[in-house]
């Protein structure tokens, strides 16, 4: 039986009066990629970012590779050690090189001698096929090139799990090709993902489940063939017939 | 032929007709504001340099008092005395510093630039040397002032003029910066407590006039401290100076902090970092770098502010000068000693104004 | 057991908070006791005691430039009130002076005129770049270089222009007079709904009123009218040179000319910097967008321009208006009677009570500037641009 990396049960989620999660049951394995599609405001996005803590859940269980997700500091670094996240933003940092970009979490969180960092770093440049960008910094880099570097800043911690909030939605067209094609290699490899997406083209070459979200809940969850072939709810068949009809 | 159209294409002749010329009234006011410049620079300058004296008066007799000034002699005939500040220099720069030891004090004057420079210059080669100075200099600039292992003590009471408000305004600027660091971050916190007492100070400080302050240092604080404390007048002035632009810089800071987008603190923690290295390596050196320009703002302020201390009777370089003015040998040469103080303010300030514009032009295009 | 406690304690987000805003508070609270015991120790050592009686106490000097009657036998809280009413004249007169200069001056610095402009970036850097101090040392002193009395400089038969002071007639209000002062409000009130109305009728039938010109000759002209009507009620007691000084009339101190036109022409110097920003900030487009749909410039400036510029200024406008009022305080240097000379200085060194006199005085101002940007506050929301995130 392969273990389950991430369990999340019945957790709710409240902004003051608004309830943005609702009874959410999510079961990972690992070496699991899971794609996570619904309309805006469907809770998507929180869903994910409450495996890292970057929201807060209120009610309900979160666990991560065994540690469980409470207000306890111990355990949410230990957590985020282990999963990394890729932001529709990029949000790299503007100030620091590439490299520097990279290796800055191994050095300061996992006290990595410099030398040691920069060599990983410049691995994982390699991975994301862009090794000759090291010195440069954010601002020279196009929004592919700046994605991917993301994607190998959260690598180079050597996750368990990766987490994919909306990837590719602020990509120019020409440039989504590059980042997914470094998560289907991801994927190729084995890495249990996460991926919030409108991509349905990736999401058939990649995913084994396919989730549907709406109004702070999963409608929907099956695997792809399933999924987009004999959608079971009304409102799946409703979002699938809007998006891929374009 | 060529001759004709290149004066009409020429580019001097086109800017004076498109910014001068352009209509009667433009012309009309060109033709005033030419005439008011004539005017107005004459006055000026026959008044300070042309029908000035500086050394000697227009006998040739060399001006020990007022009373030798040639507009004392012939009134009406001639400008400034300038006898005033090269007479009373040492005061203006030192204060009342015993002159033998001004060497000292002209030390300090001259390692200053060095310990700024590493805050000001990004591409500095061995900035990170010129930094640790900056914070050595604080200790090594008051040993030399002060004295104490080795050199004759002088206390604060004898500096004066310049060395006050330099000694003031850099010191305040030094020691006001980490603590404006640790409010600005302390107004954002999650924690009511440490938020609302960081706001109140903030605000209590920004809504009282600075002299009030200067009054409640100078006259609290002995009351606040036990018998045997007393700090000196000057301290107390570097106090109140510091508190109050440590609410100013935080301020200013904390815009800074704003403008950097959520995401990268985001992006900071999601990697594992804790809040202070977060705070440390990844939005504090973004929000200063983008806060320069109003904190050197700030800094201009505080420089001119210093010359409120003269009001609780230090010897600043205002205080200087109005002490100078109400010295019998040289009483009334009011404009001379002000136009000279007005001066010296100005180049500095100036300056510092002129600092921050080429950190915001260049902020723009690091940034684009 | 106590282990996890203790680890709770220590790593669980919400109770570790707790407990340092508790040690905060308990530091704070530590160094407010030591410091009262020291301070009531200290005080009682002097023999000064607390509390604020003193208040009703003479305060045994004169102010000389006072708006309410004060002598010198008037208490310390009288002392007070004079002190706070002067502060909030020259803060008043000189807000008004400056935003009105100011204005001029940022809108002189955007003249497509080369010499003009740069007159103006003159005026404005050597403003900006010398103490506001120094500036209002430098215009006290002119002002004492003025003709002696008996050589008073006269303007118009009226007016006397000495070095202590400009002596003027002072208004004596007859009985009528309070009917012309109270026709002047019920024109205001008038001129207000006469403006809404007229308004509505120009969005009913397109028809423009010309709304500025009707209400300014209202308001203008039904004092005046009423002021004939009731038999001239003014009259005016004219100063007269009697020995060595005037007699009646009312007189402008130099303390106060000076401090005016230093506050004035240092504040405006940096309104005319946010003046001129705010007019920059409304861009290019917008001029050319509604010049596009035939706006005349002046409506293009009413409509369009200025009200967006005005958001943009008014909140730094108020800052500085804030900054004139502290610096009011400056008035100690040359002997203006504003709060912190007269209740702040003298009131202080007489009764050694610093701690309730100091108190009193950042108070004041502390209501002050939070007042202020109340007022700020308010006005900034009701012009926000909705849906600004």
């Amino acid at each position: 039986m392969t273990e389950q990396v991430i369990q999340l049960e019945k957790v709710n989620k409240w902004y003051d009066d608004f309830h943005v999660l609702k009874d959410i049951d999510l079961f990972v394995e690992k070496g699991q990629r899971i794609v996570i599609c619904g309309p805006s405001g469907s809770g998507k996005s929180t869903m994910i970012r409450c495996i890292n803590r970057l929201e807060a859940h209120q009610k309900g269980k979160i666990v991560v590779h065994g540690t469980e997700l409470t207000n306890d500091l111990k355990n949410i670094d230990l957590i985020r050690k282990n999963v990394g996240m890729v932001f529709q933003q990029f949000n790299l940092f503007p100030h620091l090189s590439v490299l520097d970009n990279i290796a800055l979490a191994p050095i300061w969180v996992k006290k990595m001698p410099k030398k040691e960092a920069e060599e990983i770093a410049m691995s994982y440049l390699e991975k994301v096929k862009i090794p000759e960008q090291a010195e440069k910094f954010p601002g020279q880099l196009s929004g592919g090139q700046q994605q991917r570097v993301a994607i190998a800043r959260s690598l180079a911690m050597n996750p368990d799990i990766m987490l994919f909030d909306e990837p590719t939605s602020a990509l120019d067209p020409e440039m989504i090709k590059e980042v997914l094609d470094v998560m289907i290699q991801l994927a190729e490899e084995g890495m249990t993902m996460l991926v919030v997406t409108h991509e349905m083209g990736f999401a058939k070459t990649v995913a084994d489940q396919m989730i549907f979200m709406d109004e702070g809940r999963i409608v929907e969850q099956a695997k792809p063939d399933e999924f987009f072939n004999n959608p079971k709810s009304d409102r799946t068949k409703l979002f699938l017939s809007q998006i891929l009809n374009h | 032929m060529s001759a004709s159209i290149s004066l009409t294409h020429n580019k001097y002749y086109s800017w004076c007709r498109n910014n001068l010329f352009s209509s009667w009234i433009n012309g009309i006011i060109t033709i005033l504001s030419i005439y008011f410049i004539y005017e107005v620079s004459s006055f000026f300058l026959n008044w300070t340099i042309f029908e000035a004296d500086f050394v000697n008066n227009f006998r040739g007799e060399k001006i020990t008092d007022r009373t030798f000034c040639s507009k004392n002699i012939e009134p009406g005939q001639h400008g400034a005395c300038w006898a005033i500040i090269i007479v009373r220099f040492h005061q203006f720069v030192y204060g009342f510093y015993p002159v033998e030891e001004a060497w000292r004090v002209n030390l300090v004057y001259g390692l200053l630039p060095f310990a700024l420079v590493g805050i000001f210059f990004d591409n500095l080669p061995f900035r990170k040397y010129f930094i640790y100075f900056t914070f050595l200099f604080p200790f090594i600039g008051y040993f030399l002032l002060y004295g104490g292992a080795g050199l004759d003590v002088v206390g604060t009471s004898k500096w004066g003029g310049l060395l006050v408000t330099l000694f003031l305004g850099v010191t305040g600027i030094l020691l006001a910066f980490p603590l404006s660091i640790i409010l600005a971050l302390g107004r954002r916190s999650k924690m009511p407590v440490i938020k609302t007492i960081c706001i109140i100070f903030i605000e209590f400080i920004r809504g009282v006039p600075l002299i009030t302050l200067l009054f409640t240092a100078n006259v609290m604080l002995p009351l606040f401290l036990p018998d045997g404390v007393r700090p000196d007048n000057l301290l107390r002035a570097l106090v109140a100076v510091t508190l109050f632009q440590s609410a100013y810089m935080a301020e200013a800071i904390r815009g800074g902090l704003q403008a950097i987008p959520k995401g990268q603190l985001e992006a900071a923690q999601s990697l594992g970092l804790t809040y202070w290295q977060s705070t440390r390596k990844i939005i504090l050196p973004q929000a200063l770098k983008i806060s320069i320009p109003p904190i050197v703002n700030t800094c201009i302020g505080l420089f001119k502010d210093t010359s409120l201390v003269l009001i609780i009777g230090l010897f600043d370089l205002l205080g200087v000068g109005r002490a100078a003015v109400s010295d019998i040998d040289w009483a009334k040469l009011h404009y001379e000693v002000y136009v000279f103080i007005s001066l010296v303010f100005f180049i500095f300030c100036f300056g510092m104004s002129r600092y921050s514009l080429y950190l915001e032009k260049k902020l723009k295009t690091d940034n684009s | 057991m106590s282990n996890s406690f203790l680890r709770k304690l220590i790593f669980d987000e919400k109770i570790r908070s707790l407990v340092v805003q508790t040690l905060i508070i308990g530091i704070f609270a530590l160094i407010i006791y030591l410091i009262t015991q020291q301070t009531a120790y200290n005080l009682e050592k002097r023999g000064i005691g607390t509390g604020f009686g003193f208040l009703n106490m003479s305060a045994g000097y004169d102010i000389s430039i006072r708006l309410i009657p004060y002598t010198s036998e008037s208490t310390h809280f009288r002392a007070y009130l004079v002190g706070l009413i002067n502060t909030l004249m020259i803060s008043i007169c000189g807000c008004f002076l400056a935003t009105i200069l100011g204005f001029l001056v940022g809108i002189i610095r955007l003249s497509s005129n080369w010499l003009f402009r740069n007159i103006a970036y003159v005026y404005v850097e050597f403003t900006r770049n010398v103490p506001v101090l120094l500036q209002i040392i430098l215009y006290y002193t002119i002002l004492l270089y003025l003709p002696k009395i008996k050589q008073a400089l006269v303007l118009f038969d009226t007016f006397y222009i000495t070095n202590r002071g400009i002596y003027s007639p002072a208004p004596i209000f007859k009985d009528g007079f309070s009917i012309v002062a109270w026709s002047f409000v019920v024109a205001i009130i008038f001129s207000i709904f006469l403006k809404k109305y007229l308004k509505k009728k120009q969005e009913k039938s397109g028809n423009q009123y010309p709304i500025f010109y009707i209400n300014s000759a209202l308001i203008i002209f039904t004092p005046i009218i009423f002021y004939y009507i009731m038999d001239m009620p003014l009259d005016f007691d004219h100063p007269i040179l009697k020995g060595f000084n005037f007699k009646g009339g009312m007189v402008v101190r130099p303390e106060f000319m000076g401090m005016l036109l230093g506050l004035s022409i240092y504040t405006a110097a940096f309104i005319s910097e946010t003046v001129r920003s705010g007019i920059i900030s409304v861009s290019k487009g917008q001029r050319e967008a509604s010049q596009a749909l035939g706006l005349k410039n002046n409506l293009v400036l009413r409509l369009i321009v200025i009200p967006q510029a005005l958001r943009v200024i008014i909140p730094p406008l108020t800052s500085q208006y804030l900054n004139l009022t502290k610096n009011s305080s400056l008035g100690i240097a040359i002997g203006y009677a504003d709060l912190v000379h007269g209740f702040g200085g003298i009131s202080l060194n007489q009764t050694g009570k610093a701690i309730e006199i100091m108190s009193m005085v950042m108070v004041t101002y502390l209501t002050i500037s939070l007042t202020i940007s109340l007022f700020m506050n308010i006005y900034n929301k009701s012009v926000q641009f909705k849906g600004n995130a």
